[in-house]
C-alpha cells in the first residue's frame, strides 16, 4: 500500500512546522481554483462578455441607422455612451445568476459541507468568494465595457452623433459600466448565501433589478417620482448615464447606494452563514 | 482522542441527539453503530462543526473543531451526503480543499493515488459512480493526514474489493495512532474492522463495549430443541430465567439455560429429543435485540446483553435493567 506519510499522529506541531493551516489568503487563492474549473462559469463569462460587446455594437448600429427617422425628443435625449453600453442589461442576467451560484451551486451538489470543514470559521469562504467573483467581474466587465463603447461609438460615427472618453461623465459612465456588474455580481453571492437555492436566488435578484422597476411604473407619478431614484436598479444605473432626467440621482451618489445595498445584503449573508447548520 | 460530552440536537419538534456522551480513543477503529435515524450522521456532522449541537460540545484532542487552525489536518471526514461539485474534477476539487490550507499539490496527487483514483482524476465528479465516490471521499479525509478520521459509512457502494480496501486502511489508520471512528448499519462489517463499538438509538447512547464483549455476549445460550412433545417439556423449562419462543408444532427455542439441563429435563421427564442444538445468535441478530430494545423501552433502558463482570471495557449505559444485572458485579 501507498503510505500515507512518514507523520504520525497527534500532528498538532508537524502541521504548525509544515506551516499549513487557513489564511484569508489561502482561501481566496481555492475559491479562485474553485471558479476556474467549473466549465459552466467559464461559459456563463464568456456569455457576459458576447453581451456587452456585441449587443452594444448592434444597438448603436441600429440607432444610427435609424437617425434620419428618429423624432426631436429623441434627438434631444440621445445618450451615445449609455447606447454603446446597452449589453449591459443582458450581461447582467449572466453575471448575476453566476453570482448566485457561487453558493448555491456549492449548496445544490453538497460541495458547501466540503469547503465549510475546510474553513469552519466560514466568513473568510464569503468574503473569498466575494472578491473573486467581484476582481473577475470588475476585470473582465470593464474590458468589455470600453470595448463595446469604442465599438459602439464606431457605429454612430456614420451619423456624427457619437462621443468621446473626454466629454464630461463620458469616462465615468463606460467604467460605470464594468462597477454596475461588479455589484450585481456581489448582490448574486450574497442572495445565493443567503436563500441556498438556484431558482430562488436568482427570482429575488431579477425580482428587484427587473420587475420592481416595472411594477413602481404602474404607481401614480408622484410616488414613482420618489420611489423610483432609490431602486437599486435605479440607482446603479445612474453610474453609466451621461443624460440623465431630472428625478435620477448623480452618477457616483446613486452607485454608492447600490453599493450600500449590496453591503446589507453581504452583511445578512455572513450572519446566516456563521449561525445556520450547513 | 475525541471527547462528545452531553450531546444534544434539536431539528424543530425532532430530537435527533439526545444527551450523548462517549469518548473515541485513539489506535483502534471504533464502530459507530445504530438503526436508520438513530442520529449518527447528526454526530457527524456535530463533531466537525457543520450543525451547531442545541446543547452539549465535542472536544477533538482537547480542542473545538472550529478552534483548529488547520482542521484538514487534525480531523479528516467523510460525510454522508456526496461533498462534491458535480462539475468539477476530482483533481480540482482536492486541489481546492488543499489550497485552503496551502497544503501542496504533491499531496493532492498522493492520495489521489492511495485512493485508486488516477485513472479518473481529470474527469467530472458529476459522472463518478457510487464507489467512486466515496473513494473521492475518502482521499479528501486523508488529504491534511489528519490525526483523526469521521468516516459516514464509508463502505456505502463499494464492491467486495473496496470494502476490503476500506477495512485495512481504516485498520493501518488505527495502528498508526490514529483516532478513528466509523459508522455503520452492519454489525458483521463493524465486527471484522472494529475494536470497540458505541451504539445509539433513538439519539441515545445504548452500548459502549468492545467488539469481543460483544461478540461474548452475542452468543449467549439460545438451543434450538425439536422434541414431539414440545408443549409438555415447555411447561417443565419455563422458569423466571428462562424464556422460551415456539417455532412451528415441535420446536423450541430456549434461551438462559445450557444445553446439557435441557437433556437432562427431557430425560428425567422421559420427553424425546429429535435435536438438541446451542445456536449462536448471529451478530446481526443481537444487534437487532439491542437497537430493538432501545426503541421499546423509550428511555433508553439497557441492553439484554449481559454484562461481562469484572471487565472494565465492558460498560452498557442507561436504565434500570442494567443497573440490577451489574450491581452484582460491581460490589
Ligand atoms: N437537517 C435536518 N432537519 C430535520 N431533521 C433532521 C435533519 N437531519 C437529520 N434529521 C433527523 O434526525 C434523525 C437522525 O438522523 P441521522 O441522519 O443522523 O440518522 P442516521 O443514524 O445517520 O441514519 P442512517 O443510518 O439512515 O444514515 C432522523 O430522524 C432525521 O430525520
Ligand atoms: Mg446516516
Amino acid at each position: 500500500m501507498t503510505t500515507l506519510t512518514g507523520v504520525g499522529p497527534g500532528r498538532g506541531e508537524l502541521t504548525a512546522k509544515a506551516g499549513y493551516g487557513v489564511t484569508q489568503r489561502r482561501v481566496l487563492l481555492s475559491e479562485w481554483t474553485k471558479l476556474r474549473s467549473l466549465r459552466s462559469t467559464l461559459f456563463s463569462l464568456l456569455a457576459a462578455i458576447v453581451f456587452v460587446v456585441a449587443l452594444g455594437i448592434l444597438i448603436s448600429w441600429a440607432q444610427a441607422s435609424h437617425w434620419d427617422q428618429a423624432s426631436q425628443i429623441d434627438r434631444l435625449t440621445f445618450d451615445p455612451t449609455n447606447t454603446s453600453l446597452s449589453g449591459v442589461f443582458l450581461a447582467q442576467l449572466a453575471i448575476g445568476v453566476l453570482g448566485v451560484l457561487m453558493f448555491s451551486g456549492e449548496y445544490g451538489t453538497g460541495m458547501i459541507r466540503a469547503t465549510i470543514t475546510a474553513v469552519p470559521h466560514r466568513l473568510p469562504v464569503l468574503w473569498a468568494k466575494s472578491i473573486v467573483f467581484a476582481v473577475v467581474t470588475f476585470v473582465l466587465m470593464t474590458v468589455s465595457s470600453f470595448v463595446a463603447f469604442f465599438g459602439g461609438q464606431a457605429m454612430l460615427s456614420s451619423k456624427h452623433i457619437e462621443t468621446t472618453l473626454g466629454h464630461s461623465g463620458v469616462l465615468t459612465a463606460v467604467v460605470g459600466g464594468g462597477l454596475y456588474l461588479t455589484v450585481v455580481a456581489l448582490l448574486g453571492v450574497a442572495l445565493g448565501a443567503l436563500v441556498r437555492s438556484t431558482a430562488g436566488g436568482i427570482a429575488i435578484l431579477f425580482g428587484v433589478l427587473l420587475i420592481l422597476p416595472l411594477i413602481v411604473n404602474f404607481l401614480p407619478s408622484s410616488w414613482y417620482d420618489n420611489i423610483d431614484p432609490y431602486l437599486p436598479s435605479s440607482a446603479g444605473q445612474a453610474v453609466f448615464a451621461v443624460v440623465r432626467d431630472s428625478s435620477s440621482m448623480a452618477p457616483w451618489t446613486g452607485f454608492a447606494l447600490f453599493c450600500g445595498y449590496a453591503a446589507v445584503l453581504l452583511a445578512a449573508a455572513a450572519v446566516v452563514l456563521r449561525r445556520r447548520d450547513a | 482522542m475525541i471527547e462528545v460530552q452531553g450531546l444534544t440536537k434539536r431539528y424543530g419538534e425532532k430530537l435527533a441527539v439526545s444527551e450523548l456522551s462517549f469518548t473515541v480513543r485513539p489506535g483502534i477503529v471504533t464502530g459507530f453503530l445504530g438503526p436508520n435515524g438513530s442520529g449518527k450522521s447528526t454526530t457527524m456532522r456535530m463533531i466537525v462543526g457543520l450543525d451547531q449541537p442545541s446543547e452539549g460540545s465535542v472536544l477533538i484532542n482537547g480542542q473545538r473543531y472550529r478552534d483548529f487552525r488547520a482542521p484538514l489536518c487534525e480531523v479528516g471526514a467523510l460525510l454522508e451526503a456526496r461533498s462534491v461539485h458535480t462539475g468539477r474534477s476530482a483533481y480540482n476539487h482536492l486541489l481546492a480543499l488543499a489550497q485552503t490550507h496551502g497544503i501542496p499539490r504533491r499531496r493532492v496527487s498522493d492520495v489521489i493515488e492511495l485512493a485508486g483514483l488516477a485513472g479518473v482524476a481529470r474527469k467530472r465528479a458529476g459522472g463518478f459512480s457510487l464507489g467512486m465516490g466515496q473513494r473521492l471521499g475518502i482521499a479528501a479525509a486523508l488529504l491534511g493526514d489528519p490525526g483523526t478520521l469521521i468516516l459516514d459509512e464509508p463502505v456505502n457502494g463499494l464492491d467486495p474489493e473496496g470494502i476490503r480496501w476500506i477495512r485495512t486502511l481504516l485498520q493501518d489508520l488505527a495502528a498508526q495512532g490514529r483516532t478513528v471512528l466509523v459508522s455503520s448499519h452492519l454489525m458483521s462489517e463493524m465486527a471484522l474492522t472494529a475494536e470497540h463499538l458505541v451504539v445509539i438509538g433513538q439519539g441515545r447512547l445504548i452500548a459502549d463495549m468492545s467488539v469481543a464483549d460483544f461478540v461474548a455476549g452475542a452468543s449467549e445460550n439460545v438451543v434450538h430443541v425439536r422434541s414431539p412433545r414440545a408443549p409438555e417439556l415447555r411447561d417443565l423449562l419455563l422458569s423466571a430465567d428462562v424464556t422460551i419462543r415456539a417455532d412451528g408444532v415441535d420446536v423450541l427455542e430456549v434461551s438462559g439455560l445450557p444445553s446439557a439441563r435441557i437433556g437432562d429435563v427431557a430425560a428425567a421427564a422421559g420427553i424425546p429429543l429429535h435435536e438438541l442444538t446451542p445456536r449462536q445468535a448471529s451478530l446481526e441478530e443481537a444487534f437487532m435485540a439491542l437497537t430493538h430494545d432501545a426503541v421499546e423501552y423509550h428511555g433508553g433502558s439497557a441492553s439484554t446483553l449481559p454484562h461481562q463482570p469484572g471487565d472494565g471495557a465492558a460498560q452498557a449505559v442507561g436504565g434500570a435493567h442494567l443497573e440490577t444485572h451489574g450491581a452484582g458485579a460491581r460490589s
